[in-house]
């Protein structure tokens, strides 16, 4: 008894030391694992422009972004990616013509019009859309848009960068959708009431006050909508036909970044010229969705700052 | 005839009203169209042998089991890396970090991570894991390049699930006298829980999917052996879709959208099974 008690404080002490020494590590762990996100992105741009390094320098920035003869397999290789910059501009520009005004018209009416089971349902619906891997987005297109582009249009091929642009602005959908709804649902309600109150119908209230205050959110819906759209790669790559030249009219193939990356690495030699410009149009993708991002993510974190939600 | 300020009004929420919901009814409609398409065009390709089978003929006969297979080998490897990874990332974010212009830039990042584009992954992860890192083309190669795609998902998912833990509890704990540590692992860990398993659920489901990422770092067109370890080369559903549809003429129609069809389901019944878990444990706890 006597000697018993300074016993069990000495093997508690020890036990709190251990105890002690595992927590500081565990919380070191998370600490660390905090900035993985950083340390990733870093990385990605790291290994694109170090492996870009030979193209531009052998080839050049100039060429490369406004040169408009794309052959890289001819001797010399010909490397001007302007067609491809360009064939991706134009199918995103048609998917947003499509989908940013219904899927801005939808957010506002189940945000602002229907019942909480509809909107709840739509939800659901939704986000099954988004679950949809893309190569199925593009088994649907070459079963049904590629078809119907080519009748409609009477074409020799449907392979186009309409049927590309359709099919990719239903994809972009669900991202229009979601967050611009987000963003209506986030402004006060008070703010709706006052307008009521003072005798405004809903609809003058939508457009008058709810729509206003969540512009800034609409306007990152719509760019996280243009950022995922011009990032999309299967879709395109079996909707568009691939024809690397300067396109005229929607109507005709055109070959996207994404699908020229996905298309041509599978043949090039590894540390090669083509691989490298590979690379350059890679870090060009990278540079233009991150410029997109960081835009619509400032711009939402004005509006959480507004609204405090 | 002259319309009073009020009738105007009263015509424009109509027109206004039926317009909107036109467009609300469109969307939801191509998404319950795409749903069944896709099963009326995938259910006539199912049979016991198009699920155990190799396949014949460049994929125009037999079955898509080494596919399958080597999907589940992926996304599991993926699960793997990205679970312990991700929630640590989340932990992070709700419990420990500072409110400072550093954790704004680690916010920033995470959200700009999951704008990059699928091919970009795929990029990397030829150029980090395939080549520089010596893996070479294989299932380790391409989970770890669907890891960096999947994990903004997971650390977002959790913490926002830790958020929406009451600060009361966490005062408890700590009023007994748990550290922080503890706190954290046996008391906001188990509460959010189910918040998390949705988004992890939400992003393996996603990693499932993908086809840029795998191009180059370990998909294979055909093979009649499963992968043998995480150092081999694999077959994957979506990328037998891609590879049938482009490079395979007179694809079996059949077989190619019964593989669509058993991705989709696979992916939405998982999704939707834990949005629905979610919810059920959700309305149990009130807090």
């Amino acid at each position: 008894m006597t000697h018993g008690r300074p016993l069990t404080v000495a093997r508690s002490n020890g036990r709190t030391a251990i105890r002690r020494a595992a927590e500081a590590v565990a919380t070191g762990f998370i600490r660390v694992s905090g900035w993985t996100a950083i340390v990733v992105l870093a990385a990605i741009a790291v290994f694109l422009a170090w492996n870009s390094v030979r193209a531009l320098r052998e080839v050049g920035v100039g060429p490369i972004m406004v040169g408009t003869e794309w052959y890289p397999t001819s001797h010399p290789g010909k490397f001007g990616a302007a067609p491809l910059i360009v064939g991706s501009l134009l199918v995103t520009s048609i998917a947003l013509v499509l989908c940013v005004p219904v899927g801005l018209a939808a957010a506002v009416f189940l945000s602002e019009f229907a019942t909480r089971r509809i909107k709840e349902a739509a939800k659901a619906v939704i986000e099954f859309m988004a679950a949809i891997p893309s190569v199925v987005y593009g088994l649907v297109g070459v079963a049904l848009v590629v078809p119907a582009v080519k009748s409609v249009f009477g074409l020799d091929s449907g392979l186009t960068a309409l049927s590309g642009g359709i099919v990719l602005g239903i994809m972009a959908l669900p991202t229009v959708v979601s967050i611009s709804e987000d963003a209506l649902h986030a402004v006060p309600s008070s703010l709706r009431h006052a307008s009521l109150a003072l005798g405004n119908t809903r609809w003058q209230t939508t457009y008058k006050v709810t729509i206003p205050a969540a512009s800034s959110g609409i306007f990152a819906a719509v760019m996280l909508g243009v950022g995922r759209a011009i990032g999309e790669t299967m879709a395109v790559l079996m909707l568009t036909g691939n024809a690397a030249v300067m396109p005229r009219t929607v109507l005709e193939s055109v070959r996207t970044m994404t699908g020229t990356i996905a298309a041509e690495m599978g043949e090039v030699v590894q540390g090669g010229l083509h691989y490298s410009v590979l690379f350059v149009v890679g870090l060009v993708l990278f540079a233009v969705t991150f410029a997109i991002n960081l835009a619509a993510d400032v711009v939402l974190e004005k509006q959480r700052k507004r609204w405090g939600a | 005839m002259r319309l009073s300020r009020r009738q105007r009004a009263r015509i424009f929420e109509a027109v206004a009203r039926a317009l909107l919901g036109t467009a609300a009814a469109l969307v939801v409609g191509v998404a319950g169209f795409l749903l069944l398409y896709i099963a009326f065009r995938g259910i006539p390709g199912l049979s016991w042998e198009f699920l155990t089978d190799v396949p014949r003929n460049r994929g125009r006969e037999g079955g898509i089991f080494p596919a399958l297979v080597g999907t589940l080998y992926v996304v599991f490897g993926t699960g793997v890396l990205t679970v312990p990874l991700g929630i640590l990332g989340g932990v992070y974010l709700s419990e420990y970090a500072p409110r400072s212009p550093s954790t704004r830039f680690i916010r920033l990042a995470v959200a700009n991570m999951a704008g990059v584009p699928s091919i970009v992954y795929g990029l990397f992860g030829l150029a980090a894991f395939v080549l520089a890192a010596g893996i070479g083309r294989s299932v380790l190669a391409a989970s770890l390049t669907l890891t960096c795609m999947t994990l903004p998902v997971v650390i977002t998912a959790t913490e926002e699930a830790l958020r929406q833990i009451p600060a009361d509890l966490r005062h408890a704990a700590l009023a007994l006298g748990a550290s922080r540590l503890r706190t954290v692992w046996t008391v906001v860990l188990p509460a959010a829980a189910p918040g998390i398993v949705t988004g992890i659920v939400l992003g393996l489901a996603r990693a499932a999917g993908e086809t840029a990422p795998i191009l180059f770092t370990g998909a294979v067109f055909q093979m009649r052996r499963l992968p043998d370890g995480p150092g081999s080369q694999f077959m994957a559903l979506p990328y037998h879709i891609y590879t049938q549809v482009t490079s395979v003429p007179n694809w079996n129609r059949d077989l190619v959208w019964g593989t669509a069809f058993i991705l989709v389901a696979t992916v939405s019944a998982a999704s939707a099974l834990a949005a629905v878990w979610r919810s059920f444990k959700r309305r149990r706890t009130a807090w």
